[in-house]
């Protein structure tokens, strides 16, 4: 299994050839992926063609950079003009884009190759891809476990050879939790670093585009190539975007890394807590110095995070009524077609959260619930701030427990709490990254997150990538035969 | 109409269409009359994924219609997601301003039958236009339907009066104003048949003398400056024929129906929402800045009513003449370009506007008034030649007539068609010989004292000169020699 960076260094010395990379990532999903589930779509024609391109570059000695001919996977939430986007969704079964997501087009204009669109919670609610309306997927280290969620398919696909890096979205945690339960890197930039444009929208304020990789020189590459203002997203941040692989010094020394006391209590795995405190010591050992630090509204993220996210996906979802595009049930007059559309479109967990929503924006109840969920956000906000006038990142685990099992959190809010680590950063739009960081008793992966200031992701990868040179945990991969 | 008894009270909300190139959000063209959803992307279209982006254009139009109606324009203001069900409407909600408009607080001074008005503007903000539906029969019954979203993302300003307007010809005074206004800074066409203005009207009797409100209804569809009069006059009679029979008026929406000249109620199904507003997270809040803020009041032209003010003291107008140009940019403009050229005579000019030119051109069509045949300078041409003696008014009003049909300037025609006027004093000198001789009678009856006999001598030597005379030289001659005979 080789990373972005091995692959892309082989094609420059002729060591490689992107098609026939290609074809081998293309043969392994098909000889694999009926057991892992992470593809909803697989564009073999197209990733073909471009790898023809690609290797037609690399023998003109003139590659677009270093992701030319990287076999890459994309969450079915990113639209592709003519290629079937369903957001994990019964109601976009049959959907096809006119046109590309801007990270699509910045992924193409750099050469990678597209494998396919992977599986996801529908409309990314969920925190186990169990709630795709199409699909299984399979946690590639134990295949009766979930991939973590919503980002399902992406994690598996990266952690089962399917793919040398994917993109997916983290809204919650969506990106860094299933890289934590299949042992790989998952990185949630600054909110605005990456556009969002033709990102199916869940949660328009706390939606990031995320990279998944094998480890963080490919983090690194991906981020490296997406980021960066876009006209086409308002949200979009304007700011210069640094060489993240020069940022990889590989030392940490003199890095202040805070560790929250409330990240580490009651809920938490006993194993996941002995792994996340030796690695902060590993960086410790390596120069760093570690401090306790407090984020006391720790306590109420989920709770806001359950109303602003819903309130906003209430209203992105609004535009799915069978009347332009996608999914149409027939009914008596217009206003019964909607309501069948929807009824048959949309799974259980997306209804709980639109009925959710609706509930949290009605007159009357504005400011209790989304009006009061903004404020405490601020509050969130600051605590942040505050800790980061003392340190340069903050060390966590990622999530409180290892891989579930397929239907064991069939309680919505069991499956919502195990996004607790990960909530506050998506709610505060700081850049966090999920590393591997070892493995339970079972052999089930483990991640250190670490979260840092906004728009200093440069940080953040020299912080991960030190810890990443140091441990052998990114070494290691499940075998699927 | 209300009689003695109420008093009525209104206030308008108008939707301008901005004459922007583009669309709100999205970069779409926004020319009229294109084919069905031949002008829509992506973004308008309400597609999965598709983002909004401000339109700059439009907020700067906005802030100068703002600043011409003395609005506070907010330093920060905030775009807003309004929720309901239509399918004209591809994403289910509108992007709209809603809790921080854009700006608040300002006033429009209207001309009334009892002098100017102040009537107080409450806020203006910035949305999208929905599209357009097609379907056969009523919305719950039609057995199709099909959507247009050609004008889906058009820009739209909301402009909320405040309910100062006191009648239905009041509040046609009000939307005539405010199109001006608009018009004037170039930021609508102005156009009613065609959308780019559209008006609802919140209407509410009171017994005279009450200071509270009385229960208001919604009026919605006043497409024309008549349709508002008209279904304001429907609703007050509508009203107060309730409030006389001692009915209470119920707190609804009433849509105008042009055809039957009534309004009627719109099923509570149409309009019952509960709209979830909540601010439009894919954008980040519009901070205006104060020195912009400056540069766009630099930018704002003469208003009509600085314009009416000016044409007063500068042409001497009486002042309605001066409102009634004023009301029209193209008008006020093609009246400016003609005193340009000719500048002795403002008010010969604005003469022959309002006469000749109003009868070939509707005063509130802006577009017709701009490609009117006759240029500004070219009707300035044809009052000089009048002033200096060259032709008369009554040849005159052939000139101007061939120069509708020719496009030729007036100097042109005369001396090719020989239209000078006769001003020659020996040959005006016999054809009055000729009429006195030929007219004892009016002779003896000048001489017996009845002077208006000169008169039909005067008419006798202009018959003789086919026109071309010099009406004033003929008269002179004409006393001269009767008195001498
Ligand atoms: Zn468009």
């Amino acid at each position: 299994m080789r990373t972005i960076h091995e692959l892309t260094t082989a094609f420059a010395k002729g060591d490689a050839s992107p098609v026939a990379v290609a074809e081998e990532y293309l043969a392994r999903i098909g000889a694999l992926d009926a057991k892992v589930g992470a593809y909803l779509t697989v564009t073999r024609d197209e990733a073909l063609a471009a790898a023809r391109a690609a290797e037609a570059r690399y023998r003109a000695r003139a590659p677009l950079g270093p992701l030319d001919g990287a076999p890459i996977a994309l969450k079915d939430v990113f639209c592709t003009r003519g290629v079937r986007t369903t957001s994990g969704s019964r109601i976009l079964d049959t959907y096809v884009p006119p046109y590309d997501a801007t990270i699509v087009a910045r992924l193409k204009a750099a050469g990678a190759v597209i494998l396919g669109k992977t599986n996801m919670d529908e409309f990314a609610m969920g925190s186990s891809t169990e709630h795709s309306a199409f699909q299984l997927t399979r946690n590639p280290w134990d295949l009766a476990r979930v991939p973590g969620g919503s980002s399902g398919g992406s994690a598996a696909a990266v952690a089962g050879g399917l793919a040398a890096g994917s993109f997916g979205t983290d809204t919650g945690g969506s990106v860094r939790q299933p890289a934590a339960f299949c042992g790989v890197v998952g990185m949630k930039p600054t909110y605005g670093r990456i556009s969002r444009y033709g990102l199916i929208a869940f949660a328009s304020s706390l939606d990031h585009v995320a990279p998944l990789t094998l480890d963080i020189v490919d983090t690194a590459l991906l981020l490296g190539a997406t980021a960066g203002h876009d006209p086409l997203d308002a949200t979009s941040v304007d700011a210069p975007v640094p060489d993240y692989v020069a940022a990889l010094t590989g030392s940490v020394k003199g890095l202040r890394v805070g560790v929250p006391d409330e990240y580490f209590g009651e809920g938490l795995d006993p194993e996941i807590d002995r792994a996340v405190r030796v690695a902060i010591d590993r960086l410790r050992d390596l120069g760093a110095s570690v401090e306790r630090v407090s984020l006391p509204t720790t306590e109420y993220g989920v709770a806001t995070y359950y109303i602003v996210a819903p309130a906003e996906a209430s209203s992105n979802l609004a535009r799915y009524d069978g009347v332009k595009y996608g999914l149409r049930v027939p009914g008596k007059d217009l206003i019964d077609m909607v309501s069948r559309t929807r009824a048959a479109g949309f799974g259980a967990e997306v209804k709980r959260r639109v009925m959710l929503g609706t509930y949290a924006l009605s007159t009357g109840y504005y400011d209790a619930y989304y009006g009061q969920a903004q404020r405490v956000r601020t509050l969130v906000r600051r605590d942040f701030e505050k800790a980061f006038e003392r340190v340069d990142v903050l060390a966590t685990p990622t999530t409180p427990s290892v891989a579930f099992k397929h239907g064991e959190k069939a309680d919505p809010l069991a499956m919502y709490m195990n996004d607790v680590y990960t909530i506050p950063a998506s709610m505060t739009g700081l850049p966090a990254i999920s590393v591997p960081c070892g493995f339970n008793a079972a052999g089930l992966p483990i991640g250190l997150q670490l979260i840092g200031r906004t728009l200093d992701e440069a940080t953040l990868l020299r912080a991960a990538h030190a810890y990443e040179q140091a441990t052998p945990w990114h070494a290691k991969r499940p075998s699927l035969g | 109409m209300a009689d003695g008894k109420y008093e009525t009270v209104i206030g308008l909300e108008v939707h301008a269409q901005l004459a922007t190139r583009s669309k709100m959000f999205c970069g779409c063209p926004t020319g009229f009359g294109a084919p069905p959803n031949s002008q829509t992307c992506p973004i308008c279209q309400g597609m999965p994924g598709v983002l909004p982006v401000v339109n700059r254009t439009a907020v700067e139009y906005a802030v100068r219609t703002a600043l011409a109606f003395g609005l506070r324009v907010n330093p920060a203001c905030r775009f807003a997601r309004k929720h309901y069900y239509y399918p004209d409407m591809p994403k289910n909600y509108q992007i709209s301003q809603y809790e921080e408009p854009l700006a608040e607080e300002g006033a429009l001074d209207v001309e009334g039958p009892d002098g100017l008005r102040r009537i107080g503007i409450q806020r203006l903000h910035l949305e999208e236009d929905v599209g357009k539906l097609v379907h056969e029969g009523d919305f719950g019954t039609a057995q199709s339907s099909l959507v247009d979203y050609n004008r889906s993302g058009m820009p739209l300003m909301e402009t909320v009066s405040r309910p100062d307007l006191r009648s239905p010809e009041d509040a046609a005074a009000y939307l005539r104003a405010f199109r001006a206004v608009l018009v004037a800074l170039g930021v609508c066409d102005g156009n009613m048949e065609e959308g780019s203005l559209r008006c609802d009207a919140n209407v509410s009797l009171r017994p005279r003398g009450a200071t509270e409100l009385g229960v208001k209804v919604e009026i919605k569809n006043l497409n024309s400056f008549r349709n508002v009069q008209r279904a304001l006059e429907f609703e007050v009679k509508r009203q107060s024929a309730a409030l006389d029979k001692g009915e209470r008026i119920v707190q609804e929406t009433r849509l105008y129906d042009a055809d039957r000249g009534a309004t009627r109620s719109m099923r509570s199904k149409e309009y019952a929402h509960d709209y979830r507003y909540f601010p439009e997270p894919d954008l980040v809040p519009l901070k205006l800045d104060r020195a912009w803020i400056e540069q766009q009041r630099a930018a704002i032209p003469e208003l009509p009513r600085a314009r009416r003010e000016r044409f007063v003291v500068q042409y001497g107008l009486p002042p309605s003449d001066a409102s009634l140009l004023a009301q029209s940019r193209a008008l006020a403009d093609y009246c400016d370009r003609a005193v340009r050229v000719y500048a002795q005579n403002p008010k010969g000019i604005v003469n022959w506007i309002t006469s000749e030119v109003l009868r070939e051109v509707d005063a509130a069509d802006e577009v017709a008034v701009t490609n009117f045949q006759i240029p500004p300078e070219n009707l300035a041409g044809l009052v000089k030649l009048i002033d200096d003696g060259t032709i008369s008014g009554k040849i005159a009003k052939d000139v101007f007539a061939r120069m509708l049909t020719s496009g030729e300037d007036a100097a042109t025609i005369v001396k090719r068609e020989g239209l000078t006027q006769m001003a020659d004093p020996g040959a005006l000198g016999s054809l009055v010989d000729q009429a006195i001789a030929g007219n004892p009678k009016a002779v003896a009856d000048f001489k017996a004292g009845k002077t208006a006999a000169a008169k039909a001598l005067v008419g006798q030597v202009m018959k003789a000169s086919g026109g071309k005379a010099n009406p004033a030289m003929v008269d002179r001659l004409v006393q001269e020699k009767l008195s001498r005979s």
